[in-house]
């Protein structure tokens, strides 16, 4: 019995930035199975965002081996195996939504039938239908956000990589996104590598929670969410998701990560 | 809710803005003589109807005759505009272009950035009153006709805004967006073509509007070292001569003219408008 090839895997990753002023990443080993939802969390500058761009070869690791659906990193980008979504939506303010979404397809060389009807499912999605033609100034964050989903998900990429996407949102706004990802993720069987700096969204989201220590970022732990799934309102009130919040919560203290002087929000967010 | 008269389009409000600030300048100008004339203001120069003639008088002097019998002066002049005009969009049109073009060639190396901007910018330390003999003789000698000469320096005074404007507007994208193009493996020229170009033309359009009204400059200012008389530069050369006779001609042609740089300036603006796609609050 062989495993199926690991949708993401990181061997001996470091990086430093500038003659090696800044040690961002040091020792990273991790394996990503295909259809996981993993979430990546430590305190700010701990390379989060460094980590998964290495994983999207947007940049380039120092020492170490990344490999995505069983090829090198950059084979993988070149065959367009991922969509990314990043903190701010980074829209075109000269396309509309439709247009907007269907940037990669136009890249990809669709024929416009079967580009249309591609924005016309993921508009569906991500239910902005009425908006096709808006401009993004004209949206709210949520809505921008959601278009910024749409187009990482519209060539349908085995692998989401998302950067904070939702940490610009109000609370409402994020976990109605949060349910919907989900519902996203369970439909399309993709992997996900998120990135968040709040505990109960990790925990509520994914299947397992990679903690990090402050720089160099390395794992601080792994905690596995065995939480139902699917999962939804009532996820949020089960008594084992607070165990699950406090363990993460207990990692990260126990990483170094400075948690509640300078992060009280994290504290109160597990009540809501 | 809006009122009615909130819902008058911006551009009727702007025109008729415009035209309220015409209006106070005028007042102010006939104010100045007014006062200047009975004070006997002698700096920085003498007032009186010979320096500033009444406003009246100017716009009047576009409908008496040019000359005994002639044509009105307003046909000569919009005659003369329309060859000025001539000149002035084929060296926009060419100046723009080539301004674009250096952009998109420069923002491809910082190599060739460092190397030739310089002399980009060291171009327009030139006068182009020392090359416009140059210009005019040298394609002149080769057979070029003189107004074609006088688009080219049209052309010179043209395109270096919209380089610099365009190159930085090429620059001007937003580093994520970048990396989203490079998440799709977007190559070089589609990141041109998808991003860097659209997100530059609000700059490229703020320098069009600078190079509009520079085009006609250069246009008036080509013809007079060409010694081309059918233009408005030509007018302007041969009302100088005879202002203290008739200075009203020369002021009747200052007018024509600043309303052809208007003209243009507007054609500009408005396909601005057009074009540009982007958050109202950004709009310039
Ligand atoms: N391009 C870069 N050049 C130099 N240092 C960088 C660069 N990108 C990130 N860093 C540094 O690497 C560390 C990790 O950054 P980042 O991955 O953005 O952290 P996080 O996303 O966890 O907040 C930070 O100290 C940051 O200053
Ligand atoms: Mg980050």
């Amino acid at each position: 019995m062989s495993a199926p090839p690991a949708a993401v895997s990181l061997a001996g990753v470091g990086k430093t930035f500038g003659k090696g002023a800044v040690r961002a990443l040091e020792d990273i080993d991790l394996a990503i199975a295909p259809g996981e939802f993993v979430s990546l969390i430590g305190p700010s500058g701990c390379g989060k965002s460094t980590l998964l761009r290495i994983v999207g070869d947007l940049i380039q690791p120092s020492v170490g081996d990344v490999i995505v659906n069983g090829k090198p990193a950059h084979r993988a980008r070149l065959d367009h195996d991922y969509g990314i979504v990043f903190q701010s939506a980074v829209l075109y303010d000269w396309r509309t939504v439709t247009k907007n979404i269907s940037l990669p397809l136009e890249l990809l060389g669709w024929s416009r039938g079967r580009r249309n009807e591609r924005v016309r499912e993921m508009v569906e999605l991500v239910e902005l239908s009425g908006f096709e033609s808006h401009h993004p100034w004209q949206l709210s964050g949520g809505m921008q956000q959601r278009v910024s989903i749409a187009r990482a998900l519209s060539f349908d990429p085995a692998l989401l990589l998302m950067d904070e996407p939702f940490g610009a949102l109000d609370e409402m706004t994020r976990e109605r996104l949060n349910m919907e990802l989900l519902r996203i993720w369970e439909r399309s069987g993709s992997t996900i590598v998120f990135v968040t700096h709040s505990i109960p969204e990790a925990v509520f989201l994914s299947t397992r929670v990679v903690v990090m220590s402050p720089r160099p970022g390395r794992i601080a732990g792994i905690v596995e969410v065995d939480l139902p799934q699917p999962r939804g309102a009532e996820t949020r009130e089960q008594p084992r998701f607070f165990e699950l919040v406090t363990e993460v919560r207990e990692r990260l203290a126990g990483s170094g990560a400075a948690t509640a002087p300078t992060e009280p929000a994290l504290v109160t967010e597990e009540r809501v | 809710m809006a009122s009615r008269g909130a819902t008058v389009g911006p551009a009727v409000r702007s025109a008729g803005l415009s035209v309220l600030v015409l209006a106070v300048l005028c007042a102010v100008w006939e104010a100045y003589k007014w006062i200047g004339e009975r004070a006997e203001i002698r700096w920085p120069f003498p007032v009186n109807e010979r320096t500033m003639p009444h406003v009246h008088d100017m716009v009047g002097q576009l409908f008496e005759p040019s000359r005994r019998n002639g044509p009105l002066l307003i046909d000569v002049l919009l005659d003369a505009a329309a060859f000025t005009a001539k000149e002035a969009a084929v060296g926009f049109v060419l100046g723009a272009s080539v301004g674009f073009l250096i952009a998109v060639a420069l923002s491809q190396s910082r190599l060739l950035q460092r190397g030739f901007l310089p002399y980009i910018v060291a171009s327009q330390t030139v006068p182009i009153l020392a090359i416009a003999p140059m210009v005019v003789v040298g394609l002149g000698s080769k057979g070029v006709t003189g107004w074609v000469a006088v688009a080219i320096l049209a052309a010179y005074l043209t395109f270096f805004p919209v380089a610099i404007n365009t190159l930085r507007g090429l620059q001007s994208a937003d580093p994520r967006a970048l990396e989203l193009m490079h998440s799709y493996a977007a190559s070089r020229w589609t990141i041109l073509w998808r991003l860097r170009v659209p997100a530059s033309l609000p700059y490229v359009f703020s320098a069009l509007k600078i190079s509009a009204t520079a085009s006609i400059v250069g246009a008036i200012i080509g013809e007079a070292p060409s010694s081309i008389q059918e233009g408005l530069g030509g007018a302007i050369v041969n009302f100088n001569q005879y202002y203290s006779l008739e200075p009203r001609n020369l002021w009747a042609t200052n007018i024509v003219a600043a309303a052809l740089g208007i003209t243009f300036f507007l054609v500009v603006a408005g396909a601005e408008r057009v074009v540009v796609r982007r958050a109202p609050e950004n709009v310039a």
